[in-house]
């Protein structure tokens, strides 16, 4: 695959320290300061206790680590009567979020790798419906998919909402697989085929191992798509089943009485983790998924 | 992007290329499309026509097969909250997309211009866009709170004067939404123009720099046009946002004060959902779907006869 970022900039070349030189640095200062800051807040106004939090000093460090708003966020916060904190919502799109992964990845997987190298008849207006469908608002389906999934006995389950993960990440994902078996030689598929290989082996033993880079970016998308989904989650889910960016949604907006900030802030940092750490650790495959992918909508 | 098909000729489909000496019908691959073209034909195809047909139907509660006409779409355009949604997602739409294609492009200028530590900045300005909106949302709603926020804490240093409660006043409120969303896509804009300008020639620097040209100038009329890709991209990305916004505004507004912050997504979602009127919310779907199509068809053709072209060059 191109690496998006060759390892150095193409811009003018600096000439020494000079003043638009510092205005530059600047700029980034302040840039970052505008994109870091509302975290920074977040993360310290969870350690703080509710006194510290009247006192308005938002920026200001917590006078200790008190980390009593974060068990609450996690174990006990309250949904309305329901206080069972973010960890329930946690573990609900843990199940949902890796099944949906897996399955949609090796979908999109297998429908690129079809079209790119067998392309048997109505392949091309199968690949032309999929990028126009990409763009089909999701409100266009809810109704109809709503009653589809009830009259299969999915409606509010967890495998209704993996179902539905996996037929809207479908676009997304045939996209990226597509466009990357594009860039494999196709002598090497004629090869095989001389060899006698089938439609799955060499799916299986050649195309799946080359593909590694495009398994970890189209993973990394959907896994960080399908957790930070809030519609489809609040729609398809079911109470039961409900992801953990619904139940903060939740925890935060039906508080009666007193607004805890400092658990609610914790939640939220806790909501944000996992495509965060996804995202820190993954840094150039993140923006790879990006790139490849912005053909969709 | 290049469309990757035009680097293999339409005439060596593997099918038909003689390897196996034979003319037959790939059957497995068939076979394992089978699931694309089931979702393609009844959940996307399927849906949108059922989605449609109700939207002509005297469909309320529940769906009804009589025959309407248009009258769903001129109780949804006479419908008050609707007009004001989609007034308010003019404001946001314009707003947030030029306010992300702003300053996604200077971030991307300012990285580009060989600074240290590329990476650091890079990584600081693109991590909102890995979050949720939902928390991205209530991140900026307590910032902007009046009594916990910016403007507490700077009121009790003493600035007294100063003001930023955006949430809480229907004329800032889509502002609000706007600035929110603009945090959270600014980084996406700078990984796709920065892609775009480390396609550009180094040695233009040079040229201008012997012609004494100034910079902002080569900026705006030599490499600006040669980002039209990367921009036509970013543009269509961030207005499709646009068009969908509801999480956001959800965990951010919640629609108020009042309607000032209501959008059509989170409509039809109301109609669809909490006042239970079919008619309403799918004649709301198909104006979304009419509007989304209308900006991203045209916007796709033309890229793609951008990568013909450039590819027909090569």
């Amino acid at each position: 695959m191109q690496d998006p970022f060759p390892s150095h900039a193409r811009g003018p070349r600096p000439q020494g320290l000079t003043l638009p030189r510092i205005g530059l640095y600047g700029l980034l200062v302040v840039a970052a300061l505008f994109f870091l800051l509302p975290a920074y807040v977040m993360i310290v106004t969870s350690f703080k206790s509710m006194d510290e939090i009247r006192a308005a000093q938002i920026f200001a460090l917590p006078h200790m680590l008190d980390w009593s708003a974060w068990s609450k966020a996690w174990s006990s916060a309250c949904a309305g009567v329901n206080c069972t904190g973010v960890s329930v919502g946690f573990f609900n799109s843990v199940k949902i979020t890796i099944p949906a992964t897996i399955l949609s990845v090796l979908l999109g997987a297998v429908t690129g790798y079809a079209l790119s190298f067998w392309r048997p008849p109505g392949s091309k207006l199968l690949f032309a419906a999929i990028t126009i469908g990409g763009f089909i608002p999701l409100q266009i389906f809810l109704f109809p998919v709503v009653r589809g999934t009830a009259a299969l006995g999915l409606y509010n389950s967890l495998a209704g909402i993996v179902l539905v993960h996996v037929i809207f990440g479908l676009p997304l994902t045939t996209l990226l697989f597509r466009n990357y078996y594009a860039s494999i030689p196709v002598e090497l598929f004629k090869a095989a085929r001389v060899d006698g290989a089938g439609f799955w082996r060499i799916f299986v033993s050649l195309m799946l191992p080359l593909s590694l880079p495009m398994l970890i970016v189209a993973g990394l998308m959907q896994m960080t798509g399908i957790w930070n989904d809030f519609l489809l989650g609040l729609v398809f889910a079911g109470r039961d089943n409900l992801p953990m960016t619904v139940q903060l949604n939740n925890i935060v907006t039906t508080t009666t009485g007193q607004r805890e900030y400092n658990v609610h802030m914790a939640a939220t940092v806790l909501t944000a983790i996992v495509p965060l750490v996804a995202y820190f650790v993954s840094g150039r495959w993140f923006v790879r998924g990006i790139t490849a992918g912005s053909v969709k909508g | 992007m290049a469309d990757p098909s035009a680097a293999r000729s339409p005439a060596s489909g593997p099918a038909r290329s003689g390897a196996t000496g034979r003319l037959r019908l790939p059957v497995a691959a068939l076979a394992a499309l089978a699931p694309a073209w089931l979702i393609i034909l009844v959940v996307y195809l399927g849906t949108t026509v059922w989605t449609v047909q109700l939207s002509l139907t005297n469909s309320r509660m529940l769906p009804s097969n009589e025959f309407a006409g248009l009258a769903q779409y001129q109780r949804l355009f006479g419908t008050a909250r609707w007009s004001i949604s989609i007034h308010n997602l003019v404001t946001f739409g314009i707003v947030y997309v030029l306010g992300a294609l702003v300053v996604g492009s200077l971030l991307a200028i300012a990285v580009d211009r060989r600074v240290r530590f590329e990476s650091m900045w890079r990584t600081v300005f693109l991590y909102p866009y890995a979050l949720s909106f939902i928390v991205t949302g209530l991140m900026w709603q307590w910032l902007m709170n009046p009594e916990i926020g910016i403007q507490a804490t700077m009121r009790a240093a003493g600035l007294g004067w100063f003001t930023f409660d955006w949430t809480t006043r229907p004329d800032m409120a889509i502002y609000a939404v706007s600035l929110a969303g603009i945090w959270q896509s600014a980084g996406l804009v700078m990984v796709l123009m920065l892609a775009g300008l480390r396609g550009i020639d180094a040695d233009l620097w040079r040229a201008t720099r012997i012609e004494g040209i100034p910079m902002w100038r080569t900026y705006l009329t030599i490499v600006l046009p040669q980002l039209g890709p990367s921009l036509a991209t970013a543009f269509m990305l961030l207005t499709m946002g646009a068009v969908r916004t509801f999480d956001l505004v959800v965990a951010l507004t919640n629609g108020g004060p009042g309607q000032s912050t209501e959008v059509p997504a989170k409509f039809i979602m109301d109609s669809l959902f909490a006042r239970q009127d079919l008619g309403l919310a799918t004649a709301g779907a198909t104006v979304m779907l009419v509007t989304v199509m209308a900006i991203a068809v045209p916007i796709l053709y033309a890229r793609d006869i951008w990568a013909r072209r450039r590819s027909g060059r090569l």
